[in-house]
């Protein structure tokens, strides 16, 4: 109950946002859609006369159903950069699909002899169309609409992901932050969108076959309508932020921003794997990013000073399921090995040579535990199994990829590695479900995002390395039997970034000077 | 009238329609006949350009029909498609009103035709008009096909296996209708079946296909009586007796009998049936089987006579006539 309770109550706290998410999503689904329904349909009624054509075009439509959504958004970046266009488009494009098909089947299967009577009565091939092919094939197309309609409602959640907005800001937010109720408060309204929308379309499908007439003009109205909803999330503004899900909801990122620098600007919410891009290509111009990060070189930003230190630091660890290191005490000295050994400028590095140059992190940890002479054959023992997880950004697969030549080569131990478990809470909950033995953290997340101390206790940590590191650690070990191992060395705080030569041209150091540059900025747009 | 010349029609190198000539003259029905695949039904579309001639041409009441726009050429030509092809759609009388609506009548005219039209099908519009298609009986539907068929009044019908979709008692009943029907009477039709039974009950003039050509041409009795070839022959032969009995009228055998005006045996002739003599002697036969008569009296218009015929009569005249031919 007090479960249910504390999401009504989030849900009412948030309820502007809620609703605007929700309007986002409703106007992003409805506009593809609508879209797709003003080029899948003339298409399919196209093809439906040309089996060849059907064949191509059906296939095409077909290969772009199975490109995976996030991997589409991806391709989108390059082409559209971020924003509406390339979500809109990207949803576009999965809508097509049922859309063809169902207006190509449907045609293809209205009776031959209604269509052949009615062009022996002299209706010209239009009029055949309009009123009696589209008419009887209308129930098909419709149910090829209602197919396209849940799907856009599913992949519109990733629009959260490219600065489009939608339900998704909740749902990925709630995920990087393992808050439950930001989860749920954005997938519920997203799950009931879908039902209502698919249900709202069974029932103009299952109308009387004769009032298909009617359906034809009115259905595009309402797509329109429903269209107008999506209201362009910062048109106009000077200065953009563009923050991830996780940066949204944290205090010690965007609400920090708010109350400790009265940091006002329009936002955008971001994945993290277009951010810096986007930031590069002036479509946003602050983002929150990591300060190890490699492309902080690439794309030629600069991180601006913290002068009232809300980041707290962010230094990473092995985090360890303690029976693991009881039944393999030598697991513990081959991890330590690489204690202390990476300090933030090699870590900038090394990322900077997975996320731009685009080696492979096997190769980069390779080549570093060559240089730091760390190396040792592997020794194809079979001790037992280690499963070593991973976060979804370059920085964790490197240092995976060194500790697993780390225990490959100084114990009897396998090591099993499982990458791209996305953010920290299903990093954390597959430790403490046992599907992995360890993953690398940070001490800040640990802190905030697992820990979540009161606001006394934040103050008397005041943001030391020393007094974090230990807070978390017997934290970890009283509440979840967890080892935080010796620190690895660099600090992947967060910082807020710009582009370097704006920052300068705009004479930009610190988190306050931009506060003083957007509180002036804002009142002549 | 319809005039075709040497029509062909070629679908990937195969001729469906292989030079075909034919004249439909005003007011007569022309039944193509053949079994599936010979060549009728493309013949029959060719007519209205649902199927496009390869080589021929072919006039209608004078006028070339590649000088029209098909869809304007269409709507001068009743159509009756194969398995009624109503829309589903539309109620009873929008399905009538398809024809005025593309001509451009007004409602009024629409609706008043359609009612004269529906009456005489026993389908009155005030109970059967906002009927859909699927809440009719196959009969129904049919009549409602011919119906729209016929509501701009057409000069020319063209109808493909309009009655194939119904079970045989069903499509006797709509048959005989059909016959009946006044608004027929002045029509110049053009039917495809390959129901030889309908092709003799409608057909002023047959025209026998097989592969694309015409393989004989004439009335029904020309073709039973008469075969030109083995094809003609054999594809009436499993139903020989009983359409030489349906060609053949009395008028056929009238002369086989002397003059028998005895009037004696009155008690075994119901002298108030007179039955005119263009009857087949099929239907003569049945009309004996069902009274309790032994005879029939015969009423011949154009030789102002009477005759008296018996079963036995009949067959006489009937095996006569045979081994004339």
């Amino acid at each position: 109950m007090e479960e249910q309770q504390s999401l009504w109550a989030f849900m009412a706290q948030q309820s502007d946002k809620l609703l605007s998410q929700t309007l986002a999503h409703i106007g992003l689904t409805c506009i593809s859609l609508l879209a797709a329904v003003l080029v899948g349909l003339p298409l399919g009624i196209w093809i439906a006369q040309r089996k060849k054509a059907a064949w191509f075009v059906l296939g095409i439509a077909g290969i772009l159903q199975t490109i995976p959504s996030i991997a589409l958004l991806g391709f989108m970046i390059p082409l559209l950069g971020i924003g509406a266009l390339p979500a809109i488009t990207a949803l576009f494009l999965y809508a097509l699909l049922p859309i063809i098909r169902n207006t190509y089947t449907g045609i293809r299967g209205v009776n031959a002899a209604v269509t052949e009577s009615a062009r022996g009565m002299g209706m010209s091939p239009w009029q055949v169309l309009f009123n009696v092919e589209l008419p009887l094939a209308m129930p098909v197309i419709l149910a090829g609409i209602r197919t396209a309609t849940v799907i856009n409602v599913g992949v519109a959640t990733l629009a959260a992901y490219i600065a489009a907005g939608g339900l998704g800001e909740f749902i990925f937010g709630g995920i990087a932050l393992n808050n439950a109720n930001m989860i749920l408060a954005g997938a519920i309204p997203a799950a009931l969108l879908a039902i209502i929308l698919d249900f709202l379309l069974s029932l103009v499908q299952n109308a009387n076959v004769r009032k298909m007439r009617k359906v034809t003009v009115l259905l595009p109205g309402l797509l329109l309508l429903c269209s107008s909803f999506y209201v362009f999330p910062y048109a106009g503004a000077k200065m953009l932020g563009g923050f991830t899900p996780e940066f949204m909801g944290r205090e010690d990122g965007y609400l920090g921003l708010k109350s400790k620098y009265k940091l006002n600007m329009p936002t955008v919410v971001i994945s993290d794997a277009v951010m810096y891009k986007a930031a590069f290509e002036k479509k946003i111009d602050v983002i929150s990013g990591y300060s190890t990060d490699g492309r902080l070189k690439a794309y030629d930003l600069v991180t601006l000073e913290d002068d009232k230190q809300i980041f707290p630091p962010y230094y990473a660890s092995p985090l360890v399921r303690k029976d693991v290191l009881a039944k393999y005490p030598e697991l513990e000295q081959a991890l330590n090995l690489l204690a202390g050994k990476i300090n933030d400028s090699i870590m900038t590095e090394l990322n900077y040579r997975v996320d731009y140059l685009k080696q492979v992190p096997e190769k980069v940890a390779y080549d570093f535990v060559k240089t730091q002479n760390l190396y040792k054959k592997p020794r194809n023992g079979n001790k037992g199994t280690i499963r070593l997880g991973s976060k979804i950004f370059a920085e964790q697969y490197i240092l995976i990829n060194i500790y697993k030549a780390l225990i490959e080569g100084n114990t009897d131990l396998k090591v099993d590695t499982k990458t791209g478990l996305g953010g920290t809470k299903i990093c954390f909950d597959a430790l403490t479900n046992n599907e992995i033995d360890m993953y690398p953290e940070y001490t800040g997340t640990g802190l905030l995002v697992i820990l979540k101390p009161s606001r006394n206790e934040l103050i008397k940590l005041a943001g030391s390395r020393e007094k974090v590191f230990q807070f978390v650690k017997n934290g970890f070990a009283k509440q979840y039997d967890l080892e935080w191992l010796k620190p690895i060395g660099f600090n992947n705080a967060y910082a807020l970034m710009m582009r370097k030569e704006q920052a300068q041209s705009l004479n930009i150091r610190s988190i306050t000077d931009l506060k003083d540059y957007v509180s002036t900025d804002n009142h002549h747009p | 009238m319809i005039i075709a010349e040497q029509i062909s029609k070629v679908f990937n190198d195969i001729k469906a329609v292989d030079n075909i000539s034919f004249t439909v003259k005003e007011g007569e029905t022309m039944v193509l006949l053949g079994t599936s695949g010979c060549g009728k039904t493309t013949t029959l579309k060719m007519l209205n350009r649902l199927i496009e001639a390869s080589s021929g041409s072919i006039s209608i009441d004078g006028k070339n029909i590649f000088d029209q726009k098909p869809e304007v050429l269409r709507r001068t030509i009743g159509y009756v498609s194969q398995n009624n092809g109503l829309f589903p759609h539309y109620t009873v009388e929008e399905n009538v009103a398809v024809v005025p609506r593309l001509l451009g009548w007004d409602k009024a005219r629409t609706r008043k035709r359609a009612q004269e039209l529906l009456d005489q099908l026993k389908l009155p519009l005030s109970a059967f008009g906002h009927k859909y298609p699927d809440e009719l009986s196959g009969g129904q539907q049919q009549r409602v096909t011919i119906a729209r068929a016929l509501i701009s009044d057409p000069p020319v019908l063209l109808m493909d296996e309009p009655f194939g979709a119904l079970d045989p008692i069903t499509r006797a009943g709509v048959r005989k209708e059909f016959l009946e029907l006044p608004e027929l009477k002045s029509k110049t039709i053009v039917l495809v079946t390959h129901d030889v039974q309908e092709a003799f009950e409608l057909g002023d003039h047959i025209c026998l296909m097989d592969k694309g050509k015409i393989v004989q041409a004439g009335t029904a009795k020309d073709l039973v009586l008469r075969p030109a070839n083995d094809f003609t022959k054999t594809f009436f032969d499993n139903q020989r007796f009983f359409l030489e009995m349906s060609a053949l009228t009395f008028s056929d055998i009238w002369e086989t009998l002397e003059t028998n005006d005895n009037w004696e045996a009155e008690d075994t002739i119901n002298s108030a049936l007179i039955i005119k003599s263009n009857i087949t002697l099929w239907d003569g036969m049945q009309l004996l089987s069902a009274a309790k008569n032994d005879a029939l009296l015969i009423h011949d218009k154009d030789l102002n006579e009477r005759k008296v015929f018996t079963m036995t009569a009949i067959q006489d005249g009937y095996k006569t006539i045979k081994e004339r031919i």
